[in-house]
């Protein structure tokens, strides 16, 4: 036998999968070490898709860093601008109203819907059934095109707003909507009739990365991936926000922790979140939608600007006497349009300047001045200018102008701490952590973000297994690379 | 010269005669159903594309000509004017004959399948045992190709096509023995005589379970969905042509289609009695006996490969062991019980 052996040495076949297949959900990079067609050993690598978002959030304001949650977890974008704006209006102590609770409890179900449908969509494709795929988005696209009613964008959406949302939805979005809810459970059974029965694909599911309730909570699965091994865990009942107190649904879980089960729980997920948005719109209350707190929201902008400037470009001037040249502003200044030498008045060369205020905002001793109408003058016409006194309709609505600059650009003022704060969105639990050192951005932002998580789980499911066994492993963690990498 | 004269006497002239007349009637064939093998494949890609676009609330082609008629066509000449890789650590002379070898092997079959009762090329008497000979050359090339394109993702699909069209080959010979049995002949025109001559007038009654076995084997065989494994393009990106672009990919699709045509000709010969209703039919309805059997046979062909379409709208993908399983324990054992219910009936009755 040993003779045997020596004489017909094997030796593992290792294939690298990724980070370009079709079956990998973007650009996730596995190593397979495989006997045959078994696997042997995973190696997940991630970092494809690293945009650096955590880093990117210390240095803009609270409010400029919400578009950059859109482009974490991409096919479910309202969900994560929902975890952002509840996390950050946790940190401000503030409170959104309640029909913005609504609303934001309706778009995140809708989100939801929407990213449970494209994992079974692609889930199913993974598998082979081509058909599921179309239908899903199907109805999908009745969601987007919902989105884009309300905001105007169809996938990276930045509708919540710390504080509520960024405006009132319209009557024909909740016809729409409400029409949906009635016809969507139907769909779901379409969906089911082509899959859920199906020998074949019970054959390639139940069975497939099996993981016990214990070790699923070790490896620190949440949503409907650690749902499915029986583990009831939903932040939305254990630490309620927005409407999900007010509502009335179940969190369904599995009994086996296999691939079947995670599959069963998304889809009755699914119907539980179409009874949410059917519930949110009955109760929907009437009221504004943002918070009445102007020092740590964006109110709307006549609210911000009562008075704003007649359509005249302004100019930025350094008033000589004041400037004690320390430089600041020639350091700040991204267009390096203003030179001097230290500790001698600086001055700004007109033709280079951008006019974005930077210089304005950063100098400490009020030497920057603006000119409303002072663009494309000649610096003598705008000294002559700045020493006059502007007339006071004016100079106030260029007080409010820098006002409304300097509060987008330095963020509000925010008490110190460091508070993390959890929401349920469709791939589990997203968290934010902030530490605020007390200015408008953060001192260290950190996405806790269920992708990242599950990646790590790969090879604890799919080891001992066959390689289209892999492929159905990676379809039922539901990772999107976005949301891992960041 | 006397030698000569006794050879050439009026009844060798007039063997040469015929013999020449015989092969320009052959050429004449070939080109016929080579053209209609060709025009097959081009137009079955857009009846495929256009079923299962319907099926899944789609239009499927539609830019390129009425209804995307030209289509095929556009993409057999885009398929034409595209780059030819080849890939820089491939075994280059195997790698050029692989496809060549696949689509020849499945082209060869169509010279035995009888269109219609006096349209055949090659009327020979071990048809059926022809068909399976060639068809099991046809693996070589899904093998060589995986193993020349020095890839591993084609290596695995090669490996798995291999296997099981070998495996389902057994399960197809076996289940088309009862059919032997009861014409009592290989030769496909034989086959389809003999059915029309039987009470039922197709074996697709009394072989049921014969035909159940072959049609899923014939999936199978062929690489269609819910075997269509070697190519399982969401593990394996696309199996043994992964390598392959521009022509000598189209070789492959070629051959593909081919193969699902004697396939689903085969079905329809060996078991929907080819060119011919059956009796009751005719009876039935006397007026149908004017439509030309071609026209019946070819309706039979695409029926069968329609249900290849709908089956790729439905199902999902089984797994490789799965799919060696239901080979082996399931449709073997059903195929050779059938052979001995089949040769036990012969005998009694």
């Amino acid at each position: 036998m040993e003779q045997v052996e020596k004489i017909f040495e094997t030796r593992e076949l290792n294939v690298n999968m990724g980070p370009q297949h079709p079956a990998t959900h973007g650009v996730l990079r596995l190593v397979l070490d495989m006997d045959g067609e078994t696997i042997a050993r995973v190696t997940p690598y991630i970092g494809y898709l690293h945009r650096g978002i955590e880093k990117l959030g210390e240095s803009l304001s609270y409010f400029q860093a919400l578009p950059l949650t859109d482009r974490m977890d991409y096919v479910s974008s309202m969900s994560n601008n929902i975890g952002y704006v509840v996390a950050v209006e946790k940190l401000f102590g503030i409170e959104a109203p309640e029909r913005a609770k609504f609303i934001r409890t309706i778009v995140g179900e809708m989100s939801r819907i929407s990213n449970h449908l494209l994992w079974l969509a692609t889930h199913a494709l993974d598998i082979g059934a081509m058909t599921v795929f179309l239908y899903c988005f199907r109805e999908r696209e009745w969601i987007l095109e919902l989105f884009e009613m309300i905001c105007g964008a169809r996938l990276t959406v930045t509708y919540p707003r710390v504080g509520g949302v960024r405006n009132d939805v319209p009557q024909e979005f909740l016809d729409s909507l409400y029409q949906f809810t009635e016809e969507f459970p139907s769909r779901i059974l379409e969906y089911e009739t082509l899959i859920d029965q199906n020998r074949i694909w019970l054959k390639r599911t139940v069975g497939i990365g099996v993981i016990s309730a214990e070790e699923a909570v070790n490896w620190g699965l949440t949503g409907p991936t650690l749902r499915g091994s029986g583990v009831p865990y939903d932040v939305r009942k254990h630490a309620p926000y927005d409407a999900y107190d007010k509502v009335d649904f179940e969190v369904p879980i599995g009994t086996e922790g296999d691939t079947y089960d995670r599959y069963r729980c998304r889809m009755l997920e699914m119907r539980q979140s179409n009874k949410i948005i059917r519930q949110c719109i009955e109760k929907l209350p009437p009221g504004p939608v943002m918070a009445d707190a102007p020092k740590f929201t964006l109110q709307p902008k006549d609210k911000m600007m009562p008075i704003t400037h007649p359509t005249q470009e302004h100019a930025f001037f350094i008033v000589e006497k004041a400037c004690k040249g320390c430089g600041m502003c020639l350091r700040a200044c991204p267009a390096k349009a203003i030179f001097g030498e230290k500790k001698k008045p600086h001055t700004i060369k007109q033709e280079l300047c951008l006019g974005c205020a930077t210089c304005y905002v950063t100098c400490k001793f009020k030497a920057m001045t603006i000119v409303p109408g002072g663009k494309g003058l000649s610096d003598e016409k705008l000294a002559e200018l700045a020493a006059t006194p502007l007339p006071e309709e004016i100079a106030k609505a260029s007080e409010y102008l820098v006002k409304h600059f300097e509060f987008i650009r330095r963020g509000p003022k925010v008490p110190d701490g460091e508070i993390y704060v959890a929401t349920e969105v469709p791939k589990g639990e997203l968290g934010f952590y902030f530490v605020s050192d007390g200015t408008g951005k953060p001192y260290r932002m950190r996405v806790r973000a269920p992708s990242f998580v599950h990646a790590g789980v790969l090879p604890r499911l799919s080891v001992g297994h066959l390689v289209a066994d892999v492929i159905a492993v990676i379809g039922t963690i539901d990772i999107v690379l976005g949301e891992c990498d960041r | 010269m006397d030698i000569f004269a006794n050879i050439i006497t009026p009844q060798t002239l007039d063997a040469l005669i015929k013999f020449g007349i015989n092969v320009a009637i052959i050429i004449i064939k070939i080109a016929v159903v080579l053209g209609i093998g060709l025009l097959h494949v081009a137009y079955a890609t857009y009846f495929e594309r256009k079923v299962i676009g319907h099926m899944q609330v789609r239009l499927g082609p539609m830019r390129v000509g009425p209804h995307g008629l030209l289509q095929p066509i556009a993409d057999g000449i885009k398929l034409f004017f595209k780059e030819d890789i080849i890939p820089a650590e491939a075994d280059k002379p195997v790698f050029y004959l692989a496809p060549v070898i696949f689509m020849a092997a499945s082209m060869i079959n169509l010279a035995v399948i009888p269109f219609s009762s006096n349209f055949v090329i090659a009327n020979i008497n071990v048809g059926l045992l022809f068909i399976f000979a060639i068809a099991g050359l046809g693996v070589y090339g899904i093998f060589i190709s995986g193993w020349a394109s020095n890839s591993k993702y084609a290596f695995l699909g090669g490996l798995r096509s291999s296997a099981q069209v070998i495996s389902y080959e057994i399960a197809i010979g076996l289940s088309l023995v009862g059919v032997m049995i009861k014409a009592g002949s290989l030769n496909l025109t034989d086959i389809v005589n003999a059915q029309e001559a039987s009470r039922y007038g197709m074996y697709a009654i009394p072989q049921i379970v014969a035909f159940v076995v072959f049609t899923i084997a014939a999936v199978a065989e062929t690489n269609r969905t819910p075997f269509d494994l070697p190519e399982a393009e969401s593990e394996l990106v696309a199996g043994y042509f992964v390598e392959y672009s521009g022509f000598r990919f189209a070789l492959f699709f070629l051959g593909e289609y081919i193969a699902m045509f004697i396939m689903a000709s085969l079905a329809a010969v060996c078991f929907l009695g080819g060119w011919t209703l059956p009796w009751y039919v005719t009876k039935a309805l006397p007026f149908l006996t004017y439509v030309p059997g071609i026209v019946w046979f070819l309706l039979k062909v695409y029926a069968f490969i329609f249900f290849y379409y709908w089956i790729r709208a439905t199902v999902p993908r089984y797994r490789y062991d799965q799919l060696m399983a239901i080979g082996w324990k399931i449709l073997i054992p059903i195929a050779l019980a059938n052979i001995l219910v089949t040769g036990l009936v012969k005998i009694l009755v």
